[in-house]
């Protein structure tokens, strides 16, 4: 559409400012967490490292980081490995109530964190499974096993019938079609799946924040570190944690875009 | 056949099973607790008459509707424009690199986000600052741990998500109705009003319904920039097994609020089938 010039100000504007909303947080984030004095507000006193050094020495900090990445990769390839096989399973075979099976393994999309949170801890209560980072895990697979399965399903095509049947005619076993010729075909659909669960569990709080108790991963630590009010060192933390979050977007990028280009 | 069939349940099997062992069993454990007496045991109805009768307990409901109405409308308002220029305005090569800007402040974690804004609207924050700086203001306004707090760190992510969905939508449109309306001498606004509101709907449709499902169950936005003045329901859940451990009544409230959350999918479903048809 041709649009005429005065609108095309306009636009810009208005651009400009949405633009700015959404990034005057970060900006102010990161801006403070560089402050040398020891509250993050105006006047900027800055530029100063201490409260990254703060971070850095913080061992609880630390070991919530590497609990955050723990519970994100080993919920994130069992979603990714669940969600394959059930895809695997409802694309190449016809089972009674198959579309029910479907929207019960989709179901727990349409369901809050709080709510699904809520039920795990009532649940293990019930059955006398103490808090640990293992059921926050579980709880992590809940979430993005319909992700993975959703996306992995939807990239199951019929060209890779017939590649999948091209093998068994050259003598495959099916296990052997599974891992060594439709695993390669759907690696791009199954990385983004593993990938999507890796960032939603990395910055999931309420599901860890109700399921572990001492040992605990990073955005439950962050909430410990608010209750001591505005401080810098959460802004030093939460700009460590957006530039290691802006890495797995680049990995990914790297990963699954340029390869399907 | 029937080795076929074994193995099509041994590869759907674990996904289903996993699903129905923490997710369904766990719904229905809620459920048996939520029906049980916290002081004496036994069975009740007392956790769900409690939420009816007790006005604190219903107004919990009535804010968390209210402010994910007015973060519905606000996004909604906000996104619209945005994603047209960005799908219309915007040069095709620039879209992908203005879209990657627009998300990527929502890499930060989202607790840090929302004591972001908590920093952005403090008593002596920048917003406070520069507004009494500009001498706009003679004394800082009381901007955080107040509703409207809370609705601007909603507003924040649900504008990003729905100019993705939406303009997902735009870019979907086919150009034909377009070249159709103009021919039939539909002016610029008509034509938008006419022809690419009525398209887009869906887009907005499901945005909307994202932001419903996830501003009713958010804990950390309201906890974190709304202060105490007032309680939503998710508030009230995570109240009930904080301090007293009342199993039985969060579970109540819990169920309630995913009752109330289904009701607007299934109304929500509703209204896209008949845009549809």
């Amino acid at each position: 559409m041709i649009v005429p010039r005065p609108l095309t100000l306009l636009a810009s504007a208005y651009a400009v400012a949405i633009f700015g909303f959404i990034f005057l947080p970060v900006i102010v984030l990161a801006l403070f967490s560089l402050q040398a004095s020891s509250l993050p507000i105006p006047p900027f006193t800055g530029p100063s490292l201490r409260w990254y050094l703060a971070v850095i020495n913080d061992p609880r900090l630390v070991s919530g980081l590497t609990n955050s990445l723990i519970v994100a990769v080993m919920s994130s390839v069992l979603s990714a490995l669940l969600g394959f096989l059930a895809a695997w399973g409802f694309a190449r075979h016809v089972l009674p109530g198959s579309r029910i099976l479907r929207g019960l393994i989709m179901l727990p999309l349409a369901v809050s964190y709080l709510i699904i949170g809520m039920g795990l801890l009532t649940f293990f209560n019930q059955i006398g499974v103490a808090k640990s980072l293992a059921a926050a895990a579980i709880g992590h697979v809940v979430i993005n096993l319909p992700l993975c399965f959703a996306i992995i399903y939807s990239q199951m095509g019929d060209h890779q019938v017939n590649i999948e049947r091209a093998a068994r005619d050259l003598g495959a076993g099916e296990w052997q079609v599974m891992l060594l010729v439709t695993a390669p075909m759907l690696w791009p659909a199954i990385f983004a799946g593993f990938f999507l669960s890796m960032t939603f569990s990395w910055d999931e709080f309420i599901i860890a924040f109700l399921l572990t108790r001492f040992e605990t991963t990073l955005p439950v630590e962050i909430w410990n570190l608010l209750r001591s009010g505005l401080n810098p060192k959460t802004n030093a933390a939460g700009s460590l944690v957006f530039i290691v979050s802006i890495l797995f977007a680049i990995v990914a990028e790297l990963v699954v875009f340029r390869r399907r280009s | 056949m029937s080795s076929v069939r074994a193995r099509a349940w041994l590869l759907i099997g674990p996904a289903v099973a996993w699903t129905v062992l923490f997710f369904i069993l766990p719904l229905a454990a809620m459920v048996v607790v939520s029906l049980q007496d916290h002081a004496n045991g036994g069975w009740t109805l007392a956790n769900y008459r409690q939420f009816f009768t007790d006005p604190n307990y219903f107004q919990a409901m009535v804010n968390s509707l209210e402010v994910t109405a007015w973060v519905t409308i606000v996004s909604l308002l906000l996104a619209y424009p945005f994603a047209w220029i960005l799908a219309e305005i915007v040069p095709e090569r620039w879209q992908r690199l203005a879209l990657m800007l627009a998300v990527l402040p929502f890499w930060t974690s989202y607790i840090v986000r929302s004591y972001s804004w908590l920093l952005v609207l403090a008593e002596r924050g920048v917003v406070n600052d520069a507004m009494t700086a500009m001498g706009l203001v003679d004394e800082p306004l009381r901007l955080a741990n107040t509703r409207f707090a809370t609705v601007v760190g909603f507003t924040h992510f649900f504008v990003m998500l729905l100019t993705l969905t939406i303009f997902a939508n735009l870019k979907q449109l086919n150009p034909n109705y377009r070249r159709a309306a103009a021919d039939l001498g539909a002016g610029r606004l008509a034509m938008f009003f006419h022809v690419i509101l009525p398209l887009t709907a869906p887009g907005i449709v499901v945005g909307c319904f994202l932001t419903f499902v996830i501003a009713m169950g958010d804990y950390i936005t309201p906890q974190i920039l709304g202060g105490n003045n007032e309680l939503l329901m998710s508030q009230l859940v995570m109240m009930q097994i904080g301090r007293r451990g009342d199993f039985p009544l969060a579970s109540a409230l819990s169920l309630i609020l995913m009752g109330v959350v289904t009701a607007g999918y299934l109304l929500s479903a509703r209204w896209l089938k008949l845009e549809r048809a």
